[in-house]
This record gives structure tokens, C-alpha cells and sequence, in this order.
């Protein structure tokens, strides 16, 4: 396959793989954290850690959108999902979602609720247009690579005027989770970041200038292919051994320094700061997220069906908070391949194929029987 | 199917099924005659009885099997549900190492459906059983309420007689035995997927969809005690049918990733969907696992076969407690092949 094979190249990984052991020193100990679940589903899949020498250690971190939506987002999502009227739209990853006491839109929809599965933001704008007597909600999850798909559907939808569309948005921010990590009261170590792909493809590269001069951690913004995490594995151990924390972009095919100046434009103009958001993991953090622009009120499932969102809590014994913050990995989870598994998910770290558990278990796991095989 | 009626003949250009075509009575008789006897005619279905009476040949043994067909949409590059509901089932025979020798069919249709379509998979159904060689000797029709199905459900049962001496079983593969694939993954869900009207991408793949049991015949003359098993990868993948073959014969399973073979067409198509093709359906494909002493005739009679041209040893049984199906990956790494968690794509055969 053009252009993807080039960045799957085995060979190639070799030499990466001999440069990063030659380079990285053996008496220390090298920590980063890939934000994205991308990223993390990359180095699993592609059995990355089998490429990396010892001192190296890679930390799973929060950037995963199913994995960082609370309880209680996810028991509004059901609740809408269950009103009559209601045909939720939402990416499959949330289907299986639990919320409290075991619910999830999976449940829900069997259960009777009109839920739809489906691929594209304007999937959910064809359905409302496609069948008025339906009230439309389209559950909008992600960072800012997702936010401007459902800028798209929410300015389509005003120019149709579509009185039975509307959007319950749930878009997050990456820096803002970036820094809610470092400023942890009791902070992991962490030597540099393997900055986000796609993100970063719209914010561009300026917004991680603070990681590297107020926080001194390198970035290294990277593609998801294997190739570009090994490359900027490289990158991040040279910038460390050199004492420099700098933000460098080894995702230059798809990453300008000013990001995709368009899609923030027409995300500036539908969306805007909320006040607080709640993060599993990472808690309520301030200036997080975003909710739609009183312009758009009409148009807002929070408004329109009066969502007051509820705190609730995670199952007590998942760890995704712990692993969410880097802090845990998915072994160390008591629940982990026990009583949480992708057929069973206790947490959502277990659901998305992002997320850190999901991603140890489908590709990884024969690590933990090796070792106690050893 | 039931006795000879008068024939009326059956508006097949514009007409459609209705609820009187599943009541019983003349209608259904018209459309038994007009669409499924003219599409299957052999001897058996010829009997007219509510039973097909069948010789029994001798030695060996029998070997049953019944799989229901419900894919959308039901007609897809390189196939529908018809010619998928013979092939499909003879392939479940076929992969007990037997010959197939008779098929049923059962046609749950929903009211409203087109005749001509009806006729079309009736058609292919027809031409899948001659070119096979395996004859539909009995079937039901049934119609159900507009929005109580979806177009036509096809259920096919098959028997088959497996050779004296022979046999092949899930729970055969030992450390040390060797893991061949016929072809290459992921065809058929990909043709599948670019069909679907809420994703429809284009792509010139159609489904592998094809009756094995000439490769498998090809096979067991070449192997003979050597081959242990075969199983076709159709829901879950080659993913799902390894991780079944190694809980039930106790063992992992190391593969490589390099020599799997896949069309660079399906794996675009996987890369812009989020699949990975080791979980998407086949419909004419098999794994064999081979005793290491048959393994080389076993490939080279699987590669002169018209199915079996692109046959790989894709990699080896081992002892393991776990019961993990490891694959060395492309890149270098290793990671575990899983069973599919959920559901990758609804309704694929």
C-alpha cells in the first residue's frame, strides 16, 4: 500500500531500533509519554516495546476520547438515548461504554432505543433530514481532530434549518489535559512527550511551546505509523541526552507549524471554552472542553432536552483513573483480563481500541506470561 | 417443495412477493414452481414430496452441517446471498476433509420483495449447485410481514460423506505442526463494506466467495494422514479461526504477519476503515494444519489448485498454556492475534 508500507518498514525500524539503543544511555532511565491512544494502539499492534531497549519506558497517556468521558456524560448519553423521540448518532466506540450500574448505549439500544452507529458527523445530519419526525442527537466525542467534522454538521444543519437536530458535544482539549498531567500534585516522572498526530494537524505545533520551556519536557509531535513513534522515540532520547527540551515535529508530511488555520477558524465560530469539564482520571479541570456558542443554542441537546449532568462514580476497583494519569499500567489493575475484558469492560480503557488496557490486552499481554514464565 | 400444480407464470419483471406467496395455496405453489424448481431442477427435487428420498452411498461417514444466511445487501461485488448460501455450506462440509452430495434450502422472504431478485438469487443459487456439483433436493418457502425481515433470509443444511479413514478434527493440531492459508484475507468483507450505502467507498474487490470442497479433495490426496484440520475463516477471520483451533486442540499458534497474504486493495480499504484484515470475513478461503512431513506436498497440490494459487505457510503450532496466537509483525515486534471483541461488521454472511 502507497505511502503506508513506507512507514511500516521493517528494516528500517531495525536501524531506528540500533540508533535508539546506541544513543540512550544505559544508566539512566528514559520515561515518555505518547498522549495519544493512537499512539498507543500503534505500539502495541506493532509490538514496538519488543524494539525498545530496557531503560526505556513508554507511559500510556489520557489522549483516548472514550476513555476520558465520565460516568456521567455516558449516563446522559443513555438517558437522551432512551427518550422516545430521540435517535442518538454516535462513532461505535461508545456503544459499549459503561456507565452506572452496567448501563450502556449497547444495552440501551437493545433494550429498545434508537441508537445508530455511524461513521461520519453528517451521517447524523442525513438521518434528521432523511426522517423529520425523529428528534436527532448526535453524540459528539473527541479532541480537536473531531471537533471540526462536527462544526461542519452543526453549521449544515443551521443552513437546512433543522429543527430536529441537535448536538450533545463532549469535545476536549489536548493541552489543557497535557498540563492538568504535569501539574498532578503528585506528578509521575515523564522525560518527554510523544506529541499528538492528528491533533496537532489542526492546533499546529505552537500550543506545546509551554511543555518545552516553562515544563522543560521535550515534544515530539509524531505521526501514527510505527516508523514515525520509533523516529520520534529517537528524537525524544537525543533532546534528552542533550539536555534540550524543545517542541520538534517529526510528522512534517501532515503537521504545519500554524496547524490547519481553516478547520480553527470555523471551530472558533460554533464552539467556546466551557467553564469546567469532568475527566476520568483527571478530574474536573477548568477550560477543558467546549460546548456550542449561544448562536448555535437551538441546536444544543444540552439545552434542548435540559441535561444537567450528574457526577458519578467509576466502579471502585478500575484503575483507568490511575492509568488515565500515567500513574498505573493496565497490568497492575486488579480487574485487568479478570473481570474486565472487551467482551466484559468494567472501565473504558478496556472499550476503545485506544484506550491503554484495550490495547494490552488484544496485543500485548503474552508480555506478563512470558516474564512469569521466565 | 410440494406437488406439481398447474404453472401460471409469475410477473417476474415488476411483480413481488406478497404474503399469499408463503399461505400455501396456489400462489405459493406458482411461485415454487416458477422460480425454485425451474433454478435447482435435479431428480430429487423432482419427487415432488415434502421429503427428497436420497440414496445412501456406501462406507465412510456422514458428516451434517446448517448455516443461515442473513448478509446485506444481498447482492455485493462477486456474489449474493444465493450463490453465498450454497458455497458457504458446502464449505463447512467440505471442511471435514467429505464430499458434499445434497443440499436444502429455506427462503424466509419479506412481503413486497421483488420476484425478480427473488429469481436472480434463485439463479445463482441454481448455478452455484451445478457448477459444484452438489444438488438442492429440498427447501421451504416462507413469507413474513413488510419490515418483519429484510428482503430474504436464505438457512441451507448440507450432508456430506467423509472417506473411510479419514479424520479431520478441530482438536488435531500437536506442537511443531504447520499453519497453511489458501489465499488471500479479507476479500469478502471488504466487498462487503463497499457496498454498504452508508460507507459506499469504491474498490474493484469482489468477494472470494467459492466452493472449496475441489481444493479440499486436491488437498487430501496430497496429504493424506499428514493433514489434520481445515477450517474456513468466514466471521471473525483468520484471527477468530486460529484462536478456536488453538482452545480446541490445547495449543498456541506462532504466526508471521509477512506471509499473509493481502490484496493491497484490502488493505487500503481496511487502513481507511479501521479494520484489520486478519479479522475480516473470508468466504472462500481455509486454513489447513499439517503434519510437518506432509506440509510441502500439501502446499504444492494447494497451489496447482485454481482456489489455492496463493497458499502460504503462514506459520507453525507450539506448546502454550495460554493458548495465544502470537504474530511476529511486519515491523519486527510481536503481539497477540485476539479473538474480535464485539462486533466488527453486522450481517457479513
Amino acid at each position: 500500500m502507497k505511502y503506508v508500507d513506507e512507514y511500516r518498514d521493517g528494516a528500517l525500524a531495525r536501524d531506528i531500533a540500533a540508533a535508539i539503543a546506541a544513543e540512550a544511555q544505559p544508566d539512566r532511565l528514559y520515561a515518555f509519554m505518547e498522549f495519544c491512544g493512537g499512539h498507543t494502539h500503534a505500539i502495541s499492534r506493532y509490538g514496538l516495546e519488543d524494539l525498545l531497549p530496557p531503560g526505556l519506558r513508554l507511559i500510556h497517556g489520557p489522549g483516548c476520547p472514550v476513555c476520558v468521558l465520565p460516568v456521567g456524560r455516558i449516563d446522559d448519553a443513555i438517558r437522551l438515548a432512551r427518550d422516545p423521540a430521540v435517535t442518538m448518532c454516535t462513532y461505535a466506540d461508545m456503544m459499549r461504554v459503561p456507565g452506572s450500574n452496567g448501563a450502556s448505549l449497547m444495552k440501551a439500544r437493545a433494550a429498545g432505543a434508537d441508537i445508530r452507529m455511524i461513521y461520519s458527523s453528517l451521517d447524523a445530519v442525513r438521518i434528521a433530514e432523511t426522517e423529520p419526525a425523529r428528534q436527532v442527537v448526535f453524540f459528539a466525542i473527541g479532541f480537536e481532530t473531531t471537533t471540526p467534522p462536527t462544526a461542519i454538521a452543526l453549521r449544515q444543519a443551521m443552513q437546512k434549518g433543522l429543527a430536529n437536530f441537535s448536538i450533545f458535544c463532549n469535545h476536549v482539549l489536548t493541552p489543557v489535559a497535557m498540563r492538568a498531567i504535569l501539574d498532578d500534585p503528585e506528578p509521575i516522572a515523564i522525560d518527554g512527550f510523544i506529541g499528538p498526530a492528528h491533533v496537532s494537524t489542526i492546533i499546529g505545533t505552537e500550543p506545546y511551546r509551554e511543555f518545552a520551556e516553562t515544563y522543560r519536557k521535550p515534544v515530539v509531535i509524531a505521526g501514527f505509523e510505527p516508523l514515525d513513534v520509533m523516529q520520534s522515540i529517537l528524537m525524544l532520547v537525543r533532546q534528552v541526552n542533550q539536555q534540550r527540551s524543545e517542541v520538534e515535529n517529526e510528522y512534517i508530511r501532515a503537521v504545519r507549524p500554524d496547524g490547519n488555520v481553516t478547520a480553527r477558524a470555523l471551530c472558533a465560530e460554533t464552539f467556546e471554552v466551557r467553564e469546567n469539564f469532568e475527566w476520568r482520571g483527571l478530574g474536573v479541570v477548568p477550560a477543558s472542553a467546549l460546548k456550542l456558542r449561544d448562536a448555535y443554542a437551538a441546536f444544543d441537546a444540552e439545552k434542548r432536552f435540559a441535561v444537567h449532568t450528574v457526577h458519578a462514580d467509576d466502579n471502585p476497583a478500575c484503575e483507568c483513573p490511575a492509568i488515565l494519569r500515567g500513574r498505573k499500567r493496565p497490568a497492575d489493575c486488579k480487574l485487568f483480563g479478570t473481570a474486565c475484558t472487551p467482551e466484559t469492560p468494567v472501565g473504558a480503557c478496556m472499550v476503545s481500541s485506544e484506550g491503554a488496557c484495550a490495547a494490552h490486552w488484544t496485543y500485548g499481554r503474552f508480555r506478563e506470561h512470558a516474564r512469569s514464565a521466565a | 417443495m410440494t406437488a406439481k400444480p398447474p404453472r401460471r407464470r409469475l410477473d417476474i419483471r415488476t411483480g413481488r412477493v406478497d404474503m399469499s406467496h408463503g399461505a400455501g395455496g396456489r400462489a405459493m405453489a406458482d411461485l415454487v414452481a416458477g422460480i425454485f424448481r425451474d433454478a435447482f431442477a435435479n431428480e430429487f427435487l423432482e419427487q415432488g414430496n415434502d421429503q427428497a428420498s436420497l440414496p445412501i452411498p456406501a462406507g465412510g461417514r456422514m458428516v451434517m452441517t446448517t448455516d443461515g444466511y442473513v448478509v446485506s445487501p444481498l447482492f455485493f461485488p462477486g456474489g449474493n446471498i444465493g450463490a453465498l448460501a450454497v458455497h458457504g455450506t458446502i464449505n463447512d462440509i467440505a471442511m471435514a476433509g467429505a464430499r458434499p452430495l445434497y443440499l436444502s434450502a429455506s427462503f424466509i422472504i419479506e412481503e413486497g420483495f421483488p420476484l425478480a431478485d427473488l429469481q436472480r438469487i434463485a439463479g445463482s443459487m441454481g448455478q452455484a449447485s451445478r457448477e459444484t456439483g452438489v444438488p438442492v433436493v429440498t427447501g421451504d418457502t416462507k413469507v413474513v410481514e413488510r419490515g418483519k425481515a429484510d428482503g430474504v433470509f436464505i438457512a441451507t443444511a448440507g450432508v456430506g460423506l467423509v472417506p473411510e479413514g479419514l479424520a479431520l478434527s478441530g482438536d488435531r493440531a500437536e506442537p511443531g505442526d504447520v499453519v497453511i492459508l489458501s489465499g488471500s484475507i479479507g476479500d469478502h468483507g471488504v466487498a462487503i463494506m463497499s457496498s454498504r450505502e452508508n460507507l459506499a467507498f469504491e474498490t474493484a474487490i469482489l468477494s472470494d466467495c467459492a466452493a472449496l470442497h475441489g481444493l479440499v479433495a486436491a488437498m487430501v490426496d496430497a496429504a493424506g494422514p499428514h493433514l489434520k484440520l481445515m477450517r474456513d475463516p468466514t466471521r471473525g477471520g483468520l484471527a477468530a479461526t486460529l484462536n478456536e483451533l488453538a482452545h480446541q486442540s490445547g495449543v498456541g499458534f506462532r504466526i508471521q504477519e509477512a506471509a499473509i497474504p493481502v490484496k493491497p486493495q484490502v488493505a487500503a480499504a481496511c487502513e481507511l476503515l479501521g479494520l484489520d484484515p486478519l479479522f475480516v470475513a473470508n468466504e472462500g478461503k481455509l486454513v489447513a494444519v499439517v503434519a510437518e512431513a506432509g506440509a510441502d506436498a500439501l502446499l504444492a497440490a494447494m497451489r496447482a489448485h485454481p482456489l489455492g494459487r496463493e497458499a502460504a505457510v503462514i506459520g507453525h503450532a507450539v506448546a502454550d498454556d495460554q493458548r495465544f496466537v502470537q504474530m511476529t509483525t511486519a515491523f519486527g515486534g510481536g503481539r497477540i492475534v485476539d479473538w474480535l471483541s464485539g462486533e466488527q461488521l453486522p450481517r457479513i454472511c
